[in-house]
């Protein structure tokens, strides 16, 4: 099972990948030893959004289908977990909202997926259409300010947004700060891991395969809808993913983080990244995420302008992404250096360590 | 009882006249390249920010309402040659492209104009029959609405530049190797549906709040609209923002306007199980 961590849908192979990514993974767990708790808490905000990125990763880069509705889901999960810890009460049943809340995102995934995908919706509607739900979700949670609507104790709050759910907790123990970075470190290994086995497994062969060419892939006996649904539904679930542990984190989730321009920052890091590969997603992301951290304490509207210069600039000059395009380059440049056939997303990773420590 | 159909016709010419004026520029760009312009909605910023400050000026509304039309499509035949036109051949590239253009556009403005303007309000006039009072610039903009559908079908059918055009959407191939120069078509019809997203945001400006995130009021009814429509503007989208006004206004009427927009989107979404190519490709069929 453990083989189908290598394989032909994933960069990087071998021991010296291996080795810079266990660096990584030392370097990103001994972090907080050494960094203030504001600052751990700042990465772990970033890691947030991780999933949401992988699961785009996989639905568009992997599976050719360009989602842009992950802010639909991560705003379903997101209240979703709100609404479920607020009514069942805090304590470890936060754990079980969790997952509920994602099962719910998965749900409606699966809801909207079908409709889509038997009916053949492919390629600029199906970006469309997931974009149209996604902002009628924003307007319709925007008009809920009125005390009328609310979910059991749970206030929508309009445009306010919601609040006064408690964090993911075991018993007494909250789940905040170094901890909190400590299991979105382990959800990211996990998800990281698993989606490559996905990837490079028989499903994920055909997954890549219906991106190829669906007509192919159905005359060679696959039923490419329940792939392309499957593709969906995982990718759209780490949205939810991201949108519970985002409440979580904050204890809010607002409208604002599911309409404009929010949902066109998943397809901005996945695009700059590099869409087909999910090693280039991570780092890019993460890049992309700390460099709009950066920009936004000084003005939010600017870093949207430098994010939408970065699509547009992606798609101009770089239509595989930049950090693919860079960690190809510097694969090459090593290979010819060294004379050897080494892993190419190798100085990617090296650059992640940098940034960490 | 004639009050009571005449506000019935009211209500379906106020959400009809929404759809097809928000939708018509989207329709035009997807229908002859295959495009989905993602800054549709910032062209219709364009258009009403235009006619605000112009009237602000001094100049007279519907002067200021076709200059700005105008301005965006003027701007639309800049942004095509820049942009769009690298992308015919990867239209989910040109997607993200004019996302991406729509980003830099509305937080520019947002940076730069700040969040609002001053409004001009709508104009007034209003009539009543019975015991029902009505504005009398909804019914303009239904009157609009329709001339923008008659001009299309005037545009595209009647003219040369019309045939041309169908020829190109037909087969650009074939229509360039007969001396069409498709360059020149698709910028020019990328200009008319910038300029109708333009009009749209002139025709509209009187009646809202300017800020520079204003067209992401009307994108979701462009894009449902076009959706259901197909690639076709007189066959499709047309007779879909009759069905969408339909389902809209019923919903609209009993449970208000947010409940009207999902009920159209759960409509859109139930219908594209059944139709994916949208109503024309149906009304296409059958015409042929």
């Amino acid at each position: 099972m453990f083989k189908l961590l290598e394989g032909p849908q994933t960069l990087g192979r071998g021991k010296i990948f291996w080795s810079c990514f266990l660096a990584v993974l030392a370097g990103a767990l001994t972090y907080p030893l050494f960094a203030d708790s504001y600052d751990v808490g700042n990465f772990a905000y970033f890691l947030i959004w991780i999933f949401m990125a992988l699961g785009l990763c996989l639905m568009w880069g992997y599976g050719g289908m360009l989602s842009f509705g992950q802010t639909l889901f991560f705003g379903i999960a997101g209240y979703g977990y709100g609404v479920l810890a607020i009514n069942m009460g805090g304590g470890t049943a936060t754990i079980a909202a969790l997952a509920l809340s994602v099962v719910l995102a998965m749900v409606a995934a699966g809801i909207l997926g079908y409709f889509m995908i038997w009916g053949g919706i492919n390629g600029i509607f199906f970006g469309i259409v997931t974009l149209s739900a996604t902002l009628v979700l924003a307007f319709f949670l925007g008009q809920t300010a009125g005390p009328e609507w609310h979910i059991g104790p749970a206030r929508l709050n309009g445009f306010n947004g919601m609040k006064g759910m408690d964090p993911l907790a075991v018993g007494d123990f909250y789940i905040e700060g170094s901890a909190l970075y400590y299991v979105m470190i382990a959800l990211i290994v996990i998800v990281y891991l698993a989606l490559r086995m996905l990837v490079n497994s028989g499903i994920g062969n055909v997954i890549v395969a219906t991106r190829e060419n669906p007509q192919r892939a159905e005359m060679l006996g696959y039923d490419v809808r329940k792939y392309q649904l499957l593709t969906f539904v995982i990718g759209s679930g780490l949205a939810g993913l991201s949108g519970a542990l985002y409440t979580s984190w904050g204890q809010f989730i607002t409208p604002s983080s599911i309409g404009l321009p929010a949902a066109a920052m998943p397809i901005v890091w996945v695009a700059f990244s590099g869409r087909s590969d999910l090693t280039a997603t991570l780092v890019g992301s993460f890049l992309l995420l700390f460099g709009f951290q950066t920009i936004t304490v000084y003005s939010q509207q600017a870093a949207l302008v430098l994010m939408g210069a970065l699509l547009l600039a992606t798609v101009m000059l770089a239509p595989q992404g930049f950090v693919l395009g860079i960690g190809k380059l510097a694969a090459d440049w090593w290979s010819g250096r060294r004379r050897r056939d080494d892993s190419p997303v190798m100085a990617e990773a090296g650059r992640l360590q940098s940034e960490e420590s | 009882m004639s009050a009571e159909v005449f506000s019935v016709f009211y209500q379906f010419a106020d959400v009809f006249a929404f759809l097809i004026l928000s939708a018509a520029g989207l329709a035009i760009v997807f229908g002859m390249m295959g495009v989905i312009n993602m800054a549709h909605g910032e062209f219709i910023m364009c258009g009403a920010y235009v006619t605000v400050g112009l009237v602000n000026l001094g100049v007279p509304l519907a002067i200021a309402q076709i200059l700005a039309a105008l301005t965006a499509g003027l701007i639309g035949v800049a942004v095509e040659f820049l942009i769009v036109r690298r992308f015919y051949k990867r239209p989910l590239d040109s997607l993200l492209a004019t996302w991406g253009l729509s980003l830099i556009v509305t937080q520019s403005m947002l940076l730069i104009v700040g969040s609002a303007v001053r409004g001009i309000g709508t104009p007034e006039g209003s009539f009543a029959i019975g015991g029902y009072t009505f504005s009398t610039y909804r019914l303009v903009l239904f009157g609009c609405a329709v001339a923008v559908l008659g001009g299309l079908y005037i545009v595209f059918m009647k003219t040369r530049f019309g045939v041309i055009a169908r020829a190109t959407m037909q087969n650009a191939a074939m229509a360039k190797a007969l001396g069409a120069r498709t360059g020149r078509i698709y910028s020019i019809s990328f200009g008319i549906g910038t300029g109708l997203a333009g009009l749209c945001g002139a025709l509209y400006a009187p009646t809202m709040t300017l800020i520079p995130t204003m067209g992401a009021t009307f994108v979701v009814e462009s894009f449902v609209t076009v959706v259901i429509g197909g690639a076709n503007v007189l066959l499709g989208t047309a007779p879909a923002a009759v069905f969408l006004a339909m389902i809209r206004m019923a919903l609209n009427a009993s449970y208000g306007q947010i409940i009207g927009q999902i009920g159209m989107l759960v409509a859109v979404i139930l219908i594209i199980r059944v139709l994916p190519e949208g109503l024309s490709s149906v009304l296409v069929r059958r015409g042929r």
